[in-house]
């Protein structure tokens, strides 16, 4: 199976831990970049370029010292490439046929183009005209290898009213703090709160905004489509500084050690729950059932969880969870008996 | 990694780079250091290298020596072919690059996001560098994940316009399929992604959600025999699968005060005259507009919370205590099934006055929990 264009790993930018050597295409995929981007500067400094292609300036001197030595023999013998990198600078002054970056692969093109449309979607990004002349620069410079970007589409949920976006761009603008009326699903609430905000995400194509909740004096995530109202405040943001921002490569909701270990099993029909919930364990059972195992710090929405699952789901552990849940639905049985 | 083989591979191509004529592979032989006298030898050698440069994107050419001898083949890159046509970024425009690359971090196209990086700094752009943290524009981070094994190889599959083969399990069955399908493109919809093609046995346009393919995705077929019908948008493909049947259906809900948000944010307006007001919050801030969002009760699957979005909190308060007096709101809904599922998880808080197949749902599913 032939991957054209592929990228393994990433070269040179940081994907790869440091001292994991590359495989020769990995490293000679470098190296037909590194001559380019020394010539593209005319000079650069060794530390800077070792920082920009993430290696040490050690690994960065081997390269450069292999660049030198490329030898052509026929009919003469001659080197092609001719650098030097004396007091820490480096010079190219012969590059040959590859002073320039080779093409854009239709991977590499399209890891761009499908990530810059999805901008385009993105609410509360003010610049759109960077964005489009961008989008158009890099088809032109990608040619064919644009085309089958078009085949893969990120959507970005419009949350309802753009007066919220606006309201947060401002607040984040301006760093004030705002007011937030927010529903809580899995509690029924709508929620009253002030916020310092601090990022907006768009993370698996949903918008939330980030910030500091002084209620709970945390960093926490607000999904903008549950905001209900929001209302920027004349007062400073004041986020702690210690305060950290929710890694988002690693996922937006980790559970913690002092949560709550739920199981709970689910027939075919409930299998969903195994898709839209971050599960710590999925077991496949007779019938297609499921075991699934989570952590949670807040059980009332696994009690509103089973309510809808009804026979399609059971909750195993724990004990006084199940009492709850029973609790539940024979109140809501009797309200029924009495209306 | 060999150093050796480095240095061959990069002779390789800075030779095939050098001339305008087809170079023999004896001549290419002669010109490279590091190729084994031995002919055999040297031809698998000779035969792994192209594959390695075509794979990393060397448009590597073949072609006839001379008309008259069609046996001679001979091999060249062309250097407009080769380099990445002359590029300038402005400032603002470096900047978007920077984030869009940061886009797919740790998901299935980061290497490619990656490499383009590089290619474009090789081209004297500067952008950010990726670890420099703080942002150029501050306050926007978007993510995307491919969480699903399915994605790289399907994303293979459209890209190489080849037909796939894979088991799914589509919802509420308890045993997978297989299904084959010419795959037209992959989107992602609120946060999932879904592949949309034509499934060759049901010889007809599907939706498939990537989370529900059980094992591997297997080629059923070359390179190239997958033909996109003119005119496919896979957005739309999907977005019309996905799309919520019309809420034809009205039911009427008695709610408890203080109580119901998820069904009140769609109310249609109070049944009775005499209900008190909708929310206890401050009506001042609710959103001008009801128009039920993505997160309406229409998916296949509920809108609840991830569990730690929010803090813990106590409940919003609720109205006068001790009046008794319940909200009775009208709510539009497509599917009873669904619906009555919905209305279930709030409990007490919501009981179903009309109509009677949506309460008979209700009670059913109450009772399947205690079953």
């Amino acid at each position: 199976m032939s991957r054209r264009g592929k990228t393994p790993g990433g070269p040179g930018v940081s994907e790869r831990p440091r001292g994991q050597a590359a495989t020769s295409a990995e490293r000679l995929q470098r190296l037909l970049a590194l001559v380019p981007y020394i010539v593209s500067r005319k000079a650069v400094g060794l530390a800077d370029t070792a920082a920009a292609f993430g290696l040490s300036e050690r690994e960065l001197v081997d390269d450069l010292n292999l660049l030198w030595c490329v030898e052509l023999r026929n009919p003469d013998p001659y080197c092609p490439i001719d650098l030097s990198y004396e007091g820490g600078e480096i010079v190219v002054s012969q590059a040959e046929t590859i002073g320039r970056p080779l093409r854009l692969a239709v991977d590499e093109a399209s890891a761009l183009l499908v990530a810059l449309r999805m901008l385009a979607d993105v609410p509360g990004l003010e610049d759109r005209s960077a964005l489009s002349r961008l989008i158009v620069k890099l088809e032109t410079a990608a040619g064919e290898a644009a085309r089958p970007s078009a085949q893969v589409a990120v959507q970005v949920d419009k949350p309802a009213g753009d007066q919220a976006i606006a309201r947060i761009r401002d607040a984040l603008d301006r760093k004030r703090r705002v007011h937030l009326q927010y529903y809580v699903p899995g509690r029924d609430e709508a929620t009253q709160r002030d916020v310092d905000p601090m990022r907006l995400l768009v993370v698996e194509g949903r918008t939330y905004l980030e910030g500091w909740c002084r209620r709970a004096d945390g960093v926490r995530l607000f999904r903008l489509d549950r905001v209900l109202g929001i209302d920027v405040l004349e007062i400073p943001a004041t986020v702690p500084e210690d305060a950290q921002p929710v890694d988002v490569d690693r996922g937006l909701f980790r559970p913690s050690a002092e949560d709550v270990h739920v199981t709970i099993e689910v027939s075919a029909a409930g299998r969903w729950v195994a898709e839209y919930y971050p599960c710590e364990s999925v077991e496949e059972l007779a019938d297609g059932w499921l075991r699934i195992g989570l952590r949670t710090p807040d059980t009332r929405w696994v009690r509103r969880l089973a309510l809808r699952l009804g026979e399609d789901g059971r909750v195993i552990a724990p004990d006084d969870l199940r009492a709850l849940i029973r609790d539940d639905a024979t109140a809501a049985l009797s309200a029924y008996a009495s209306a | 990694m060999s150093r050796r083989k480095t240095e061959r591979l990069l002779s390789l191509v800075v030779c095939l780079l050098s001339t305008r004529r087809f170079l023999t592979a004896e001549q290419i032989r002669q010109a490279v250091a590091g190729y084994p006298e031995q002919p055999e030898a040297f031809k698998r050698m000779f035969e792994r290298d192209k594959e390695e440069l075509r794979e990393l994107g060397i448009p590597l050419e073949t072609g006839s020596l001379s008309p008259l001898d069609g046996e001679d083949i001979g091999y060249r890159v062309q250097q407009q072919a080769y380099e990445l046509p002359e590029l300038r970024l402005e400032a603002d425009e470096a900047a978007v690059l920077g984030i869009a690359a940061r886009v797919w971090r740790h998901a299935e196209l980061a290497g490619a996001a990656a490499g383009a990086l590089l290619k474009l700094r090789a081209a004297g752009i500067d952008t950010d560098y990726p670890d420099a943290g703080a942002d150029v524009r501050q306050g926007i981070e978007p993510r995307v994940h491919t969480a699903e094994p399915a994605f790289g190889p399907l994303w293979e599959a459209v890209r190489d316009r080849r037909p796939v083969t894979f088991a799914y399990r589509a919802a509420g069955r308890s045993e997978p399929q297989t299904r084959e399908l010419e795959p037209w493109g992959v989107v992602n919809r609120h946060g999932r992604w879904y592949v949309a093609g034509r499934d060759r046995g049901r010889d007809a346009a599907r939706v498939f959600r990537l989370s529900r393919i059980e094992g591997d995705v297997r080629f059923a077929g070359p390179s190239g025999s997958v033909n996109v019908p003119a005119g496919t948008d896979v957005r739309e493909v999907v977005r019309t699968w996905d799309s919520v049947p019309p809420r034809e259906n009205t039911a009427v809900l008695r709610v408890r005060p203080g109580a119901g948000y998820g069904l009140r944010r769609y109310a249609t307006g109070p049944a009775d005259a005499d209900a008190s007001p909708d929310l206890s919050a401050p009506s001042s801030s609710a959103p001008s507009s009801s128009a039920p969002s993505s997160s309406a009760p229409s998916s296949s699957a509920p809108s609840t919370s991830a569990p730690s979005t929010s803090a813990g909190a106590p409940s919003a308060p609720s109205s006068p205590a001790g009046t008794g007096g319940w909200d009775t709101i009208s709510v539009p809904y497509s599917d009873v099934g669904w619906f009555a599922d919905h209305v279930a998880s709030f409990g007490a808080d919501v009981v179903v006055a009309d109509p009677p197949d949506l309460r008979d749902a209700v009670i059913r599913k109450l009772k399947g929990v205690l079953a």
